[in-house]
């Protein structure tokens, strides 16, 4: 063979090799490549609450009930229900045909059992645990709830997407220990959990359940019809925003749920990437107090920073100049949602009141005071809302120990109720998915139990009756009363910092149809060409 | 030398026992708690609790390393706490994009590095050497990470030659496999590959300089003979010593070359384990890693007998 006819042979055969790849990357558009918001490390939705879990669990299992985009819970599992006049007796009945990924067929042993562990875990399910006189299997189909006081917000809270969800699975699993992660994924959900082909941290693979019976109506969010298009999908989860950025415009990856702000005026350029809102209840920065230790034990010292407090500061950290993805808001809820109220929330509006605050401090005797500020510096959020506050605080007087740290350290520290000079904190940072603050059920933040509540442990009693008129109240009218009463209270009191309002984007290649906006990724309806 | 393999081999009991006890005390001591990440961010700190004590993390060190410890002995790494696989398999699961990207990456930087070095010395203060040696700078300045978006960028995003990331399994074909790899292992190898072209360069101006050599060229022996037989053969001790020193260098590497291309390696598995304090998971990696180091090491001190034959063990 001469010289050259070998290069050329070379150069054919290494240009085959390499050209090999992209030829099965145009195939396909039965597989669907996503790139959720985090790496999917646990698949329990019940016992964890992290939203990347509960992303992933709404594929595999099904709920009794499901939220449409207006909130309002809709039949999914269940064929209907009867509740009686006092709403103390509500009777449900399953759809026919439904079956478990493992061929089994779903029951209300399963259906009750999947209750009991769920009712353990969440807010809502523990007033119904704590309402519930006797839950009665009917037969294979039918179940009956007694309760010894009505509850009227029942099917929201078997059908609402906050985690933990009242996900329905195999009563085996569901008698796992609540506080306890499952080891088996068997659920009756449009897709099967592959997982053989799970590689934590890397990739997850779902599968198309054949038998999932889709119900007729359109989907709308948890609501309605299923309808899976794509035989497989794919979660890549790169580590790294770049890389992830990157393979989405270079087609291999389809969408990506959240991508970093400073990366979207790239992506906009990208004539095959659409671009839009990801969810329209968006999220709501906090900058929470440690009510136990000062100086934050002091009511005036909190007031004071809310007095000096920018929304608008920490917005532009947060996703920057763009006015479309931040708003400021003097409330605890979620703007745009039923019952949004700004009522006692003048204390976040107008010119910030710098030297009021200092002055306040002074009164208090705490200026000069320290301040443990705990950031977990390896969140963008976090960062940018801590790098704020601590300029905010030592204008207003504090002296600022910025102890910059990462979120699994924050996680733990967050729990102390010591001294910060033992291991305690003042402030740490975090923020709250909007579809959580739209009324106190799934809303941990809001809580001011003391030493019941969220991390910082609030007391407040004005709180509390505010959030107990939510849950007892009878109509929208009562609800949105009790909302208001809720808000004035928490600011009087100070219980957190909100930050302000934002909005994340979502990405996709143009081939993709059918993404909606949504507090989750909607996978159903979705399609590629 | 078969008796000093066993001697050192059983020398690696006691080391590998050090590591675990330093390895469990330092995760014991660190900041951190699992629980609360499993938990998710609206938890309580009742819930958050009940977990930790459903995973068994409220007992005492004691207790908890003893159970490790008589576990690893029988062979079992444990259970990932938040996936519920075993951690054997998890790792399993990683070693074969690892092990890929190590030996491609010492397959490219040597062939590249050893011949660069080795021309480099030949050509002495020439405009050949200067050009080595700045490659040998550049590739020793520019982090793996930065080379490794450059690359990407470039041959990737814009002329769309290879992938942007991911990992192909070999047994779906030689293509797909190298065609995944090869921008990680180019980005992983700069650097190895500058260190390595310097000492190879060092050590050969040091040979060649030898009267033997001078006698060889007297005798009238080709210059590639001289350069590659007599020559490179009696500089090899010193570069596979940096070969074995840089394989642990290449470990680290991978931690940061498998996060930029995502690739599903074990490098990527420890970051992950560290950030969710998944520690069964991080244990089990750090002990195999300093296992592989030990061996490593090992085939070194064996291989040195091969080029060299005076030394005996």
């Amino acid at each position: 063979m001469k010289r050259r006819n070998l290069l050329k042979t070379a150069t054919f055969a290494a240009g085959s090799v390499l050209a090999a790849p992209m030829v099965g990357r145009a195939q396909g558009s039965r597989v669907l490549k996503f790139v959720p918001q985090a790496n999917l490390s646990s698949m329990d939705a019940v016992a964890g609450t992290q939203y990347v879990v509960r992303n992933a669990a709404m594929m595999v299992w099904d709920t009794l009930y499901g939220v449409n985009a207006k909130l309002e819970p809709q039949p999914q599992m269940c064929e209907g229900h009867e509740a009686s006049a006092d709403l103390k007796t509500w009777t449900f009945k399953l759809r026919p045909g439904l079956k478990f990924h493992d061929g089994e067929t779903v029951t209300t042993r399963d259906v009750l059992a999947s209750l009991n562990r769920w009712m353990v875990r969440d807010t809502m399910g523990q007033i119904i645990k704590a309402r519930l006189d006797a839950p009665e299997a009917l037969d294979d189909r039918s179940f009956r709830f007694r309760l010894n006081k009505p509850f009227s917000k029942m099917l929201f809270a078997l059908g609402k997407n906050n985690a933990p969800m009242a996900l329905i699975m195999p009563e085996r699993i569901a008698r796992t220990d609540p506080f306890k992660l499952i080891s088996e994924y068997v659920g009756s959900g449009p897709m099967k959990f592959n997982t053989a082909e799970w590689v934590p941290g890397s990739k997850a693979v779902f599968d198309k359940f054949a038998d999932y019976p889709v119900r007729p109506e359109a989907g709308e969010w948890l609501a309605g019809g299923k309808r899976m298009y794509f035989d497989r999908i794919e979660w890549i989860i790169p580590s790294d925003a770049a890389t992830a950025g990157a393979a989405l415009q270079n087609g291999e990856v389809d969408w990506w749920e959240t991508p970093l702000p400073d990366l979207i005026p790239l992506l906009k350029r990208n004539r095959n990437v659409a671009m839009d809102i990801a969810d329209p209840f968006g999220n709501i920065g906090s900058l929470r107090f440690n009510h136990l230790q000062p100086p934050f034990n002091d009511v005036r010292a909190r007031r004071a920073v809310l007095m000096a407090l920018s929304q608008a500061d920490y917005m532009q950290a947060v996703v920057g100049d763009n006015p479309d993805l931040w708003k400021e808001s003097a409330s605890f809820f979620t703007p745009g949602a039923t019952g949004y109220t700004e009522d006692g929330g003048d204390i976040l509006k107008g010119k910030r009141d710098i030297e009021g605050a200092r002055k306040l401090l002074a009164e208090a005797g705490l200026l000069g005071a320290k301040v443990t500020l705990v950031v977990a510096m390896d969140v963008a959020i976090t960062k940018a809302e801590g790098e704020v506050t601590a300029d905010l605080l030592k204008k207003i007087g504090f002296d600022v120990d910025f102890v910059a740290t990462d979120w699994g350290t924050v996680g733990a520290r967050r729990a102390k109720k010591d001294p910060p000079a033992q291991g305690g904190w003042n402030i740490f940072h975090t923020w709250h998915a909007g579809a959580d603050c739209i009324n106190p059920a799934p809303y941990t933040a809001l809580d001011a139990g003391g030493d019941k509540a969220w991390f910082g442990w609030p007391k407040s009693d004005a709180v509390q009756a505010g959030i107990a008129a939510w849950y007892d109240a009878p109509d929208a009218a009562a609800e949105k009363a009790a909302l208001a009463s809720i808000n004035k209270a928490s600011f009087d009191y100070a219980t957190y910092g909100p930050t302000g309002f934002f909005l994340m984007y979502q990405a996709w290649r143009t081939n993709i149809s059918g993404i909606v906006k949504a507090p989750f990724p909607v996978f159903w309806g979705v399609q590629k060409t | 030398m078969f008796a000093y393999a066993i001697r050192r081999i059983i020398a690696t009991i006691p080391v590998m026992a050090i590591v675990a006890l330093f390895v469990f005390s330092l995760l014991y001591i660190a900041p951190g708690d699992p629980a609360a990440i499993i938990a998710g961010d609206q938890a309580t700190p009742a819930d958050v609790e009940r977990i930790r004590a459903s995973l068994g993390l409220d007992r005492p060190f004691l207790i908890r390393f003893g159970e490790w410890l008589w576990n690893v002995l029988n062979g079992d790494l444990g259970v990932s706490i938040f996936t519920n696989l075993p951690v054997r398999h998890m790792i399993a699961q990683r070693v074969e994009p690892t092990l890929s990207l190590m030996l491609l990456t010492l397959t490219f930087a040597i062939s590249f590095a050893v011949p660069m070095g080795v021309v480099a010395a030949w050509k002495q203060g020439k405009w050949i050497d200067r050009i080595v040696m700045v490659v040998a700078v550049m590739g020793f300045s520019v982090p793996v990470f930065v080379v490794g978006y450059v690359l990407a960028y470039t041959f990737a995003l814009q002329l769309d030659w290879f992938p942007v990331q991911g990992y192909t399994p070999i047994s779906q074909g030689f293509g797909p496999w190298i065609n995944n790899l090869a921008l990680p292992a180019i980005a992983l190898g700069s650097a190895f590959i500058a260190l390595l072209a310097r000492i190879t360069r060092a050590t050969m101006l040091e040979v060649l300089s030898q009267d033997y050599v001078r006698t060889a060229k007297a005798k009238g022996v080709g210059q590639r003979e001289i350069l590659f037989v007599h020559g490179l053969k009696n500089a090899a001790v010193p570069i596979v010593t940096i070969i074995g020193l840089g394989f642990a260098g290449l470990i680290g590497g991978a931690v940061v070359t498998e996060s930029v291309f995502a690739i599903p390696g074990v490098g990527r598995l420890v970051v992950d384990a560290i950030l969710r304090r998944d520690y069964p998971v991080i244990q089990g990696v750090v002990l195999m890693f300093s296992f592989v180091y030990v061996i490593v090491n090992l085939c070194v001190d064996l291989l040195y007998t091969v080029f060299d034959p005076r030394i005996r063990y």
